[in-house]
C-alpha cells in the first residue's frame, strides 16, 4: 500500500497525536497529516487539500463529527473520501447516524491500534 | 458487562458501581497500558488537584469527575503521548479532560436500557487546591477511589434526581 495523506478531526491535541501514532501502528504510511480541532476547521482543509482518508470524532464545539460527515459531501474534491468516526459516543443510535451520513466505519474510545487497523485497512484496500 | 439503567437508586448503587470501576480500568488498560490498584480507606485523597468534568445529558443526566494529582497527571500524560511531548500543562488538561471523557463513554455505553440517547459535553479541567465541589445534581452518587503508581484518583459520578 502507498503512503497516504489522513486528516484527523478532533477536538482534544492529545487524542489527535494518538490517532495518529495508531496509524503508524497499524503499518499504515503516512505522507501527511493534517490535523484540525472541528468539523468547520476539517471542511476548510478538505477544500484546499487532498486526502486518502479522514477520521473524525463526533462530539467536537463548533460543528460536530456528524454535521462535519453530512457537508463533506457537498465539496467535489472530498466526494467519495473514506470518513471513519473515532468517539466516546458509541450507542448503535450514533453509530447508525454516522453510517447513514456516510461515514465508512466506527471505532469506539477507548481503542487500541489493531481496532484502528481492522476499520482503516479495508476501506483503503478498497480505494480506487 | 452491563447494567440495566432503569434500576432504581439503591440497585444503582449496586449495580452500578463495579460498572463504573469496569469503565475506569477499561480506559487505563486500553489507553496506558496497565490496570489500577484499589485504594483502601486510608488512602490520603489527591493532593495539588486536577479535576476533569464531564456533563451527561439526555437519558442519564449528571456529571462525571476525574480527580487527580499534578504528577498523576503528568504521569498521565506522559503515558499517553510519551514523556517527550507531554510536558505542556495544556496537553496535561488536555489528557486528563480525554480520560474523564472516556470513562464517562464507557461507561455510559456499558448501561443497558436508556429509555433514548445519552449525550456527553465537551471536557473542562479545574485546576488548583482551594475549591470546593458541590453538586447540584441532586441524585445519587457513585464514587471510587484508584490508585496509579502507588497515587489515588478519585473517579465520581453525580446523577440528576
Amino acid at each position: 500500500m502507498s503512503k497516504i495523506r489522513a486528516l484527523i478531526v478532533d477536538d482534544s491535541s492529545v487524542m489527535r497525536k494518538i490517532v495518529e501514532r495508531s496509524l503508524r501502528q497499524a503499518g499504515i504510511e503516512l505522507e501527511e497529516v493534517f490535523e484540525a480541532s472541528n468539523g468547520a476547521e476539517a471542511l476548510g482543509t478538505l477544500r484546499n487539500h487532498s486526502v486518502d482518508l479522514v477520521l473524525c470524532d463526533i462530539n467536537m464545539p463548533v460543528m460536530d463529527g456528524l454535521e462535519f460527515v453530512r457537508q463533506v459531501a457537498t465539496i467535489e474534491i472530498a466526494k467519495g473520501v473514506p470518513i471513519i468516526m473515532i468517539t466516546t459516543e458509541g450507542s448503535e443510535s450514533h453509530v447508525v447516524q454516522a453510517l447513514s451520513a456516510g461515514a465508512r466505519g466506527y471505532i469506539r474510545k477507548p481503542f487500541t491500534p489493531d481496532q484502528v487497523k481492522e476499520q482503516v485497512l479495508p476501506v483503503l484496500e478498497k480505494k480506487p | 458487562m452491563s447494567a440495566d439503567a432503569s434500576l432504581g437508586v439503591h440497585s444503582r448503587q449496586h449495580e452500578w458501581l463495579p460498572i463504573l470501576e469496569l469503565a475506569v480500568q477499561e480506559v487505563f488498560e486500553i489507553m496506558l497500558g496497565g490496570r489500577l490498584a484499589v485504594a483502601t480507606q486510608s488512602e490520603p485523597p489527591p493532593v495539588g488537584e486536577l479535576t476533569a468534568i464531564v456533563g451527561l445529558a439526555g437519558s442519564l443526566r449528571g456529571i462525571v469527575t476525574f480527580r487527580c494529582g499534578s504528577l498523576s497527571a503528568s504521569q498521565i500524560a506522559a503515558r499517553m503521548l510519551g514523556p517527550e511531548i507531554a510536558h505542556a500543562e495544556g496537553q496535561v488538561w488536555d489528557a486528563i479532560g480525554e480520560i474523564c471523557n472516556m470513562i464517562a463513554g464507557n461507561f455510559k455505553n456499558k448501561l443497558t436500557g436508556l429509555d433514548g440517547p445519552c449525550l456527553l459535553s465537551v471536557p473542562a479541567v479545574v485546576t488548583g487546591r482551594g475549591y470546593r465541589y458541590h453538586s447540584m445534581a441532586g441524585g445519587d452518587s457513585l464514587e471510587i477511589a484508584l490508585l496509579f503508581e502507588s497515587a489515588p484518583l478519585v473517579i465520581r459520578l453525580d446523577l440528576h434526581a
